[in-house]
């Protein structure tokens, strides 16, 4: 195997994506898939950010996200039929829930902040099933449609060409991505890094442990509510399974399968997991049983992921 | 208006009894193997329509006395098969365990039985009302609130008073020293699997003739089972019991007052002890 630097690897990776609507449909695809990809592969790096990057385990992501799709949909149908506001709306929403929560849980650690964050998102998901007047409850909420984007001098019409939604997702997730890579190259990200490793030390060298956590819950969830914003916009549809703790399963399943502790790995994550829970789905009533099955094996054969496997065979 | 409020209190301790069952049989396995087990609802579920297929055969009594028995032999071998690698990895792998494990249950139990509701038969003499004016209180209900009061009893009994259980709490505190004294602790932790999935199967038994069958039994009741642990505090069984009842019995007093916030409020309650006393009623400093 040819050795892949890491500048080599991030040209690759964005030659990928960016021709991803042109081969996709070649090697038996479509185009929505590509964007699906993408939308959770931000949600799935944004918990990396989190899980592999700060060492702390979150199991209620789901509920930012779903926060983040909920403030677009019911701003689109509510407010004003503006992309950008109802996006900036829901990225709002989301963050400032996290931020909320986000002192109640800092203290906490390992299995006891999975714990908390689980129940948490559970919350989330109670309002939007038991408040139907306003969320639309079991049923969600549909009838309203993303709207093209306005630059005064050009349209981008996301609506009705799959293609122009998939770049225009690429081109958000391009931007959340660098600034996530940005942050973590910060000395604030070295400090994360320092507190994963050995959280005493750091606590040692006087860094406040607990707010660092707390800031890195908050940038974590802030680009897990764009995805989700994304993700409503995708479908034109929200609904409260969007926020449940299953969601919250499949992103941290995205991110150790294709590895923690790399920077592409949730979205290598993610790639495989959609393209079998797509194929598996289309073929059997009984798609649940195979993801349990999937979420098992993966855990007892890969739990450094592909990308630690690939890295590991590159050091021996 | 205080028929209504008993009424509800009652409620909330039956609610609460089998959160509190759940809750225990999940603490038990959290505090001596530091996992997890997502898939505790899928164990209930199980005992529920075992239970179900075992009455033709065994009858309403037999069920009762069998399927969780068959529930805790299904949990033992899940955890000498699969669960058991995973001790003294990262939490992370075993929670994502007993959750693809969950997926698994759920889609099983819907495969062998089906996605409708199944009704659940209990002898007309348990389910008919004790008396007219408090029509509520039927014999199943007192039933259920006496048979899981014996269960827990009898659980404090054999972790207080008998070897098994006094190695389960004293693994729960140290178990690298419990190993040293010559305990074989993968038996131990074995059996104490057994245990926390033998009070989910016969919650899972119980609740069926309240609840009616559905694979999703289980979902309704797990959240709770963490909050009661999260508000009792880790760590210690006496606070997951607590926090059940305590959970379900505020659940029950908001159903009067202001019944689409019953599910809120233990949530609140969360959030309030979380604030307060970050550990959790009875939990221990720093053990978390």
């Amino acid at each position: 195997m040819p050795k892949l630097d890491k500048r080599s690897a991030d040209i690759l990776v964005w030659i990928l994506l960016l021709s991803a609507p042109f081969w996709l449909v070649a090697v038996g695809g479509y185009v929505e898939l590509g964007t699906r990809v993408l939308i959770y592969a931000l949600a799935a790096m944004a918990l990396n950010f989190l899980l592999g990057y700060t060492g702390v385990l979150s199991f209620g992501h789901a509920a930012y996200f779903g926060l983040g799709g909920y403030g677009t949909a019911m701003t689109i149908k509510f407010l004003y039929p503006s992309t950008p506001l109802a996006m900036l709306v829901g990225v709002i929403v989301g963050t400032a829930a996290a931020a909320i929560v986000g002192p109640l849980i800092a203290r906490l650690r390992g299995v006891y902040f999975a714990m908390c964050t689980i129940a948490f998102g559970q919350v989330f998901y109670y309002i939007s099933f038991q408040w139907s007047s306003v969320t639309g409850g079991d049923d969600g909420l549909s009838a309203w449609q993303r709207q093209p984007i306005h630059f005064g001098f050009a349209t981008l019409d996301i609506l009705n060409s799959n293609k122009a939604f998939y770049y225009f997702v690429l081109a958000v997730f391009a931007a959340s991505v660098g600034l996530m890579a940005f942050l973590l190259r910060s000395p604030f990200g070295r400090t994360l890094l320092a507190i994963r490793e050995n959280e005493r030390r750091a606590r040692f060298l006087g860094i406040p442990v607990d707010g660092h956590i707390w800031m890195s819950w908050v940038i974590s969830c802030f680009f897990v509510s764009i995805a989700g914003c994304l993700y409503a916009l995708m479908s034109d549809f929200i609904d409260p399974r969007a926020i449940r703790w299953d969601q919250s399963g499949n992103f941290v399943i995205m991110a150790v399968l294709g590895g923690m502790r790399s920077f592409w790995g949730p979205l290598i994550g993610a790639a495989i997991f959609l393209v079998l829970q797509d194929y598996i789905s289309s073929h059997t009533e009984n798609w649940m049983s195979f993801i349990g099955l999937f979420f098992v094996l993966t855990v007892l054969f890969f739990p450094r992921g592909v990308l630690g496997i690939i890295r590991r065979k590159a050091i021996s | 208006m205080t028929q209504l409020i008993i009424f509800n209190i009652f409620n909330g301790l039956i609610i609460g009894a089998f959160y509190a069952m759940m809750a225990l049989g999940l603490s038990l396995i959290l505090n001596l193997s530091g996992v997890i087990n997502f898939a505790h609802g899928g164990f209930l579920a199980i005992g529920g329509y075992l239970a179900y297929t075992l009455i033709p055969y065994l009858g309403f009594w037999g069920a009762l006395i069998v399927a969780p028995f068959l529930v805790a032999f299904i949990g033992i071998a899940v955890e000498r098969v699969l669960i058991r690698r995973l001790y003294g990895r990262d939490p992370l792998y075993s929670l994502l365990l007993t959750f693809g494990l969950a997926f698994m249950i759920e889609d099983g139990t819907r495969f062998i039985w089906g996605a409708q509701s199944l009704p659940y038969q209990i002898p007309t003499w348990l389910s008919s009302p004790l008396s007219t004016q408090f029509f509520f209180l039927t014999g199943y209900r007192l039933f259920m609130v006496l048979l899981v009061t014996a269960v827990v009893a009898a659980l404090f009994l054999i972790l207080n008073y008998t070897r098994l259980g006094i190695r389960i709490r004293a693994g729960t505190l140290d178990l690298e020293t419990v190993s040293v004294l010559g305990v074989n602790t993968r038996v131990l932790r074995n059996l104490n699997f057994g245990l926390g999935i033998y009070l989910a199967g016969l919650a899972g038994v119980l609740a069926s003739g309240m609840l009616g069958l559905q694979p999703t039994v289980g979902d309704n009741l797990i959240m709770p089972s963490f909050i009661a642990i999260i508000v009792g505090g880790l760590g210690s069984l006496p606070g997951t019991l607590a926090g059940g009842v305590l959970i379900g019995v505020a659940s029950g007093i908001t159903t009067v007052f202001f019944p689409s916030a019953s599910e809120a409020v233990i949530y609140v309650m969360m959030a309030g002890v979380l604030i307060v006393r970050p550990r959790g009623i009875f939990g221990e400093e720093g053990r978390f």
